[in-house]
């Protein structure tokens, strides 16, 4: 027992990813948690209205609006977030759903792309991702991107050299800066976070973690930053979509 | 405030070799207690806060991912603690505060930087001595 214990020790901290899954939602306070149960008290739909808006706006020299091909987002859009990023046929690589409606936007209505990050692309995201509220997370998990993405998450990075893993698997509920770490799940892109006073997408948190332990962020695009947003989504797997959620 | 001294890192291999004995008495000597306590508690600076609780203001916005700094001195020696901030155990989460090496992806503002200068480190350690268990 006593040569076991260290070995014990060491399992209890080198924890891998989740089995007890536990959304944002669950570590927030009652105060954030009410904010997002209501929508009309829900910055996000703020966000979400826009989109709605947007969603039957022509845009671009064709006149196509996204509702010219995809009609009732409420119809067609319905599951679409709980299966994203998934393996994209053309290219055969992990596309995001902000990457797909990116790409839409520019090669279907041949309009001018939406900046990341801009009210108009997390709006018509926060729509989109809408329409799966309350489904459980179900990506494709059956590819190399995935083993690809959990190598990211567990490389140690940046000059305070911490991965990923070692906060949000091995140390999850455990308090950095006197805030609770969350188990880090993607379930509610884009979001609204009291920290931001904004709405952002998976990638500005990626990035905001990667600056925090003083490493170089991904690009937003990079294959790197899709391998980890689809190996945090199957690593979420079952969890619910939030979108538009609220986090601290 | 005591005099600037010549910590390891800034000296020539050559001097390094014929001088440990001299350096370990410089370093000794070195570090400032009252700029390592403004140091630690300077997160955006050391970070240390972030992890570790320890006897400063704002306890609520410290971390509980390693050991309380209250009462570091008497746990461990003034070398052990300087060991932990320049080569710590490569299984725990504390990063080392002298590499500029063996790391990935620092960003382009960090790289090539220590997290503390070798002086800075001296000015902490003299200050973790100084933490008493009651």
């Amino acid at each position: 027992m006593k040569r076991l214990l260290p070995l014990l020790l060491l399992c209890s901290i080198a924890a891998g990813p989740p089995v007890d899954l536990r959304s944002g939602y669950d570590d927030a306070s009652a105060e954030t948690r009410a904010m997002q149960d209501d929508d009309g008290g829900n910055p996000g739909f703020l966000w979400v209205r826009e989109g709605e808006a947007q969603w039957s706006q022509p845009a671009g020299p064709l006149g196509k609006s996204c509702a010219s091909c995809h009609g009732d987002a409420t119809v067609s859009m319905r599951g679409v977030a709980a299966r994203y990023p998934l393996i994209d046929k053309a290219t055969n690589r992990p596309m995001t759903l902000d990457r797909r409606i990116g790409e839409c936007r520019t090669d279907r209505q041949q309009a001018e792309a939406l900046p990341p990050e801009s009210d108009a692309a997390l709006g018509l995201a926060a729509y989109v991702g809408l329409q799966s509220r309350g489904m459980p997370l179900n990506v494709d998990a059956d590819n190399p991107f995935v083993a690809a993405g959990r190598r990211l998450f567990e490389t140690r990075m940046g000059q305070l050299n911490l991965s990923c893993a070692q906060c949000h698997d091995d140390r999850a509920g455990m308090k950095l800066a006197g805030a609770v770490i969350p188990q880090g799940h993607p379930n509610g892109y884009p979001e609204y976070r009291l920290e931001w006073q904004a709405m952002g997408s998976l990638n500005r948190r990626l990035r905001n973690c990667m600056v925090g332990v003083r490493a170089e962020p991904f690009p937003p695009d990079s294959p790197e930053m899709a391998a980890l947003a689809l190996y945090l989504a199957v690593r979420a797997k079952g969890l619910k979509v939030e979108t538009p959620a609220v986090r601290p | 405030m005591p005099v600037r001294a010549v910590s390891r890192g800034e000296l020539a291999p050559g001097i390094l070799r014929g001088g440990l004995a001299l350096v370990a008495l410089l370093t000794m000597a070195a570090g400032d207690a009252s700029n390592g306590r403004a140091i630690i508690a300077n997160r955006q600076l050391s970070a240390c806060l972030l992890c570790h609780t320890g006897p400063f203001p704002d306890p609520h916005l410290q971390g509980n991912l390693a050991p309380s700094l209250a009462g570091a001195g008497s746990r461990l020696t003034e070398a052990a603690l300087r060991q932990r901030l320049i080569a710590p155990d490569p299984d725990s989460i504390m990063p080392s505060y002298a590499a500029t090496a063996g790391l990935h992806r620092v960003g382009k503002q960090w790289a090539g930087k220590p997290v503390l200068t070798p002086q800075q480190i001296d000015d902490v350690v003299a200050f973790l001595v100084t933490l008493r268990a009651p």
